[in-house]
């Protein structure tokens, strides 16, 4: 009997449709893409596409001074992003909690940002940072607080400041309602034993509410460390990688090698060396939150 | 020192008095237990002394300062809770040193009081454990070593046997006793359980609806019992209640039968007075099978309608003027549902209870 008529064979037949749209739709794209980061592929000529060229991006990505600023930018990016979001999420989740009237609708407000498109949020910011007629200096000026008009867009590091404003005003809330479900999930037991152990309201909380809260904040960045990894909408609105290359991050540089210099074979080899930056980061909060899922997870 | 006094103590959650006012004095050393059932507010005294529930009216002094105001931690007591609430993310031993760390203590210290107090408990092969690694029973043993390393002037517990089973719960009774004995700490201890409260108690506080029923010795509350709540509630199986008339001389059950009136109650009731006869199972038994033989008392049939074997003695369930009464049998005989038998009840510890106030006749 051939293998397919067998009965041990039913389960495989079953799942080779799945097999073959995720080989089509994921493997496929995957493995063509890595095979091109071993080309000279360009997208004006074709023919590139068989032009092997072995290391050479990868080597050339090694030596490559744009493409490390702006590695290095994307991980300062993140690191700043993401602890700024955490204490502010953290400070608008332990604030709710307090609440005890209108929590619900304060809870649906505190998402609003989320609702809405990055492409918009980076439209609104460009705006309200605008040198000219943004918000942001016409209170300032109206204020006194400043006399000229701040380049907030134009210079490297304020450009920088508006863009992870940005990103924060929109994903702060990721951070606040996971710490608000921890501080939901909280046992009150732990809490008043520690009042009676001697702690404080600050040593309660750092070290009994904190390090329960943890294991959310961690499933909060893993979630937005692959988010912020891969920025590209709010900055390419904002500031286009610009000017001059001053904010430039990983992916608005990929796009720019990729698509207008048509070096797809090499921004694809950048792609890989920068997934790799996204996995580390989202393996590393994962180890921390299964290390701090272990204790948390039995007991009581 | 650490004598605990309560002045008319009031807990209010809102419009709503859950305490009513309680006036207690626990001496320097004393084992109290706070017994009642569910919902008497036993935990919400007890969580005032400790100060984690606001005080709505009334002193509340440990030692001799007033801690109304005063925080949990500056009240140098600790808590065991009915879950434990051990800090699940330490293992046992930061568990046990966490008070201590806290307070400033040197880590030598922190780790020679910690020893200590795990081999005290047997705790000493857990120590690396975390509280999601252990078994109830550990778990209620941390608490426990939680609350003695601090050495603190009171120990407070919530009910901290009411989630093991039975047998180990009779251990950690048995350990609790020991430990006070060896610690010699001032203790107030919640629990509904009866047994526990007679077992462990220097002093008795029966409670009923956020008030005071009773304060004594475990005997005095289980032979001079004040009200029919804490005859019922004190003792297993419960004092049987028998409603009753004073006429001729005599205690009269609702259906005729006549008792005497138990000598040292008599010159407590005139004649016509209705009351509540209060007999314990253990003073009602077969003719030849109680425990007291002479001395005053009554001989009645009844039909028994079932008997409960508990080895050494038979819990028997009978009929006696429309009541149910319990009854006990002692001495190998096995009884069967529906044989007739005459009981003798002993009168000598008998109560009599005045049938609207439900107050011992003793008390008036
Ligand atoms: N936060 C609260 N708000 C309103 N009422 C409360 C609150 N906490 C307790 N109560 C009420 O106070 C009364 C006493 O509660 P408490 O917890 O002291 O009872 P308890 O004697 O410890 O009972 P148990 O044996 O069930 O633990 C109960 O009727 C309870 O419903
Ligand atoms: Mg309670």
């Amino acid at each position: 009997m051939p293998f397919w008529r067998r009965e041990s064979a039913i389960p495989y037949l079953l799942l080779l449709p799945a097999l073959a749209i995720m080989a089509l739709v994921v493997a496929f794209p995957l493995i063509f893409s890595l095979y091109t980061s071993f080309t000279g592929y360009r997208l004006v000529r074709p023919d590139s596409l068989y032009d092997w060229v072995g290391l050479r991006n990868y080597s050339r990505i090694l030596q490559d001074y744009d493409f490390w600023v702006a590695f290095g930018r994307t991980v300062l990016f993140l690191t700043v992003v993401l602890n700024v979001e955490f204490l502010l999420g953290l400070g608008i989740a332990l604030l709710i909690n307090r609440i005890t009237w209108g929590q619900r609708t304060l809870r649906t407000i505190m998402m609003f940002p989320m609702m809405f498109s990055p492409i918009l949020v980076g439209f609104q910011f460009k705006f309200m940072f605008n040198d000219n007629i943004g918000i942001v200096n016409n209170a300032l000026q109206s204020l006194g607080l400043s006399d000229g008009a701040i380049a907030w867009l134009v210079d490297g590091k304020l450009a920088f400041f508006s863009i992870a404003f940005a990103e924060v005003w929109m994903s702060t809330s990721v951070f606040a309602i996971l710490l608000l479900a921890g501080l939901f999930a909280m046992p009150r037991d732990p809490l008043e034993a520690a009042k009676v152990d001697g702690c404080n309201a600050w040593q309660t909380f750092r070290h009994i509410t904190l390090p329960f809260l943890m294991p959310f904040a961690y499933i909060a960045m893993a979630i937005r460390s692959l988010d912020v990894a891969r920025a590209y909408d709010i900055v390419t609105v904002m500031t286009d990688g610009g000017p001059a290359g001053r904010t430039e991050l990983l992916w608005t540089l990929i796009a720019r090698v990729g698509y207008d210099n048509s070096r797809m074979g090499l921004a694809n080899a950048m792609a890989y060396v920068s997934t790799i930056l996204s996995i580390l980061f989202t393996w590393y909060f994962y180890r921390k939150l299964v290390a701090a899922r272990r204790y948390m997870g039995g007991a009581q | 020192m650490a004598e605990i006094t309560l002045d008319k103590v009031v807990k209010k959650y809102g419009g709503l008095d859950v305490v009513h006012g309680i006036d207690l004095q626990i001496a320097h050393e004393e084992f109290v237990v706070l017994v009642g059932p569910s919902g008497c507010g036993k935990s919400t005294t007890l969580r005032m002394i400790a100060g984690l529930e606001d005080i709505s009216g009334g002193l509340v002094k440990i030692g001799d300062r007033v801690v109304n105001d005063l925080p949990p931690r500056k009240r140098n007591i600790s808590m065991v809770f009915q879950n434990y609430a051990l800090y699940p993310h330490m293992n046992v031993r930061e568990n046990l040193g966490f008070g201590l760390k806290i307070a400033g203590e040197a880590t030598a210290s922190i780790v020679k009081r910690v020893d200590e107090a795990a081999e005290i408990l047997g705790l000493t092969p857990l120590l690396d454990r975390t509280p999601a690694e252990l078994s109830g029973g550990q778990r209620q043993r941390v608490a426990m070593g939680r609350a003695i390393v601090r050495r603190p002037d009171v120990f407070l517990f919530d009910e901290p046997l009411s989630n093991l089973d039975a047998k180990l719960r009779g251990q950690m009774r048995a350990e609790i006793k020991k430990l006070h004995q060896k610690v010699r700490t001032t203790v107030v201890y919640v629990t509904h359980d009866q047994v526990e409260a007679m077992t462990l108690a220097d002093r008795i506080v029966v409670m009923r609806d956020g008030r005071i029923e009773q304060v004594g010795s475990p005997m005095d509350v289980f032979n001079h019992p004040r009200t029919t709540f804490v005859a019922t509630f004190i003792g297993s199986p419960p004092m049987n209640l028998l409603p009753a008339t004073i006429s001729g001389g005599a205690v009269r059950l609702a259906d005729g039968t006549a008792v005497p009136i138990p000598d040292r109650l008599s010159d407590r009731v005139h004649e016509g007075r209705r009351v509540t006869l209060g007999i314990r199972p253990d003073d009602i038994s077969p003719v030849g099978h109680g425990l007291s033989q002479d001395g005053p008392g009554a001989e009645v049939e009844m039909e028994v309608e079932l008997a409960e074997p508990l080895g050494m003695e038979s819990l028997i369930y009978t009929r006696l003027a429309g009541q149910e009464v319990q009854a006990k049998l002692y001495g190998p005989r096995l009884v069967q549902p529906g044989e007739r038998l005459s009981f003798r009840m002993a009168l000598d510890r008998a109560h009599l209870f005045d049938a609207e106030t439900g107050r011992s006749v003793r008390e008036d």
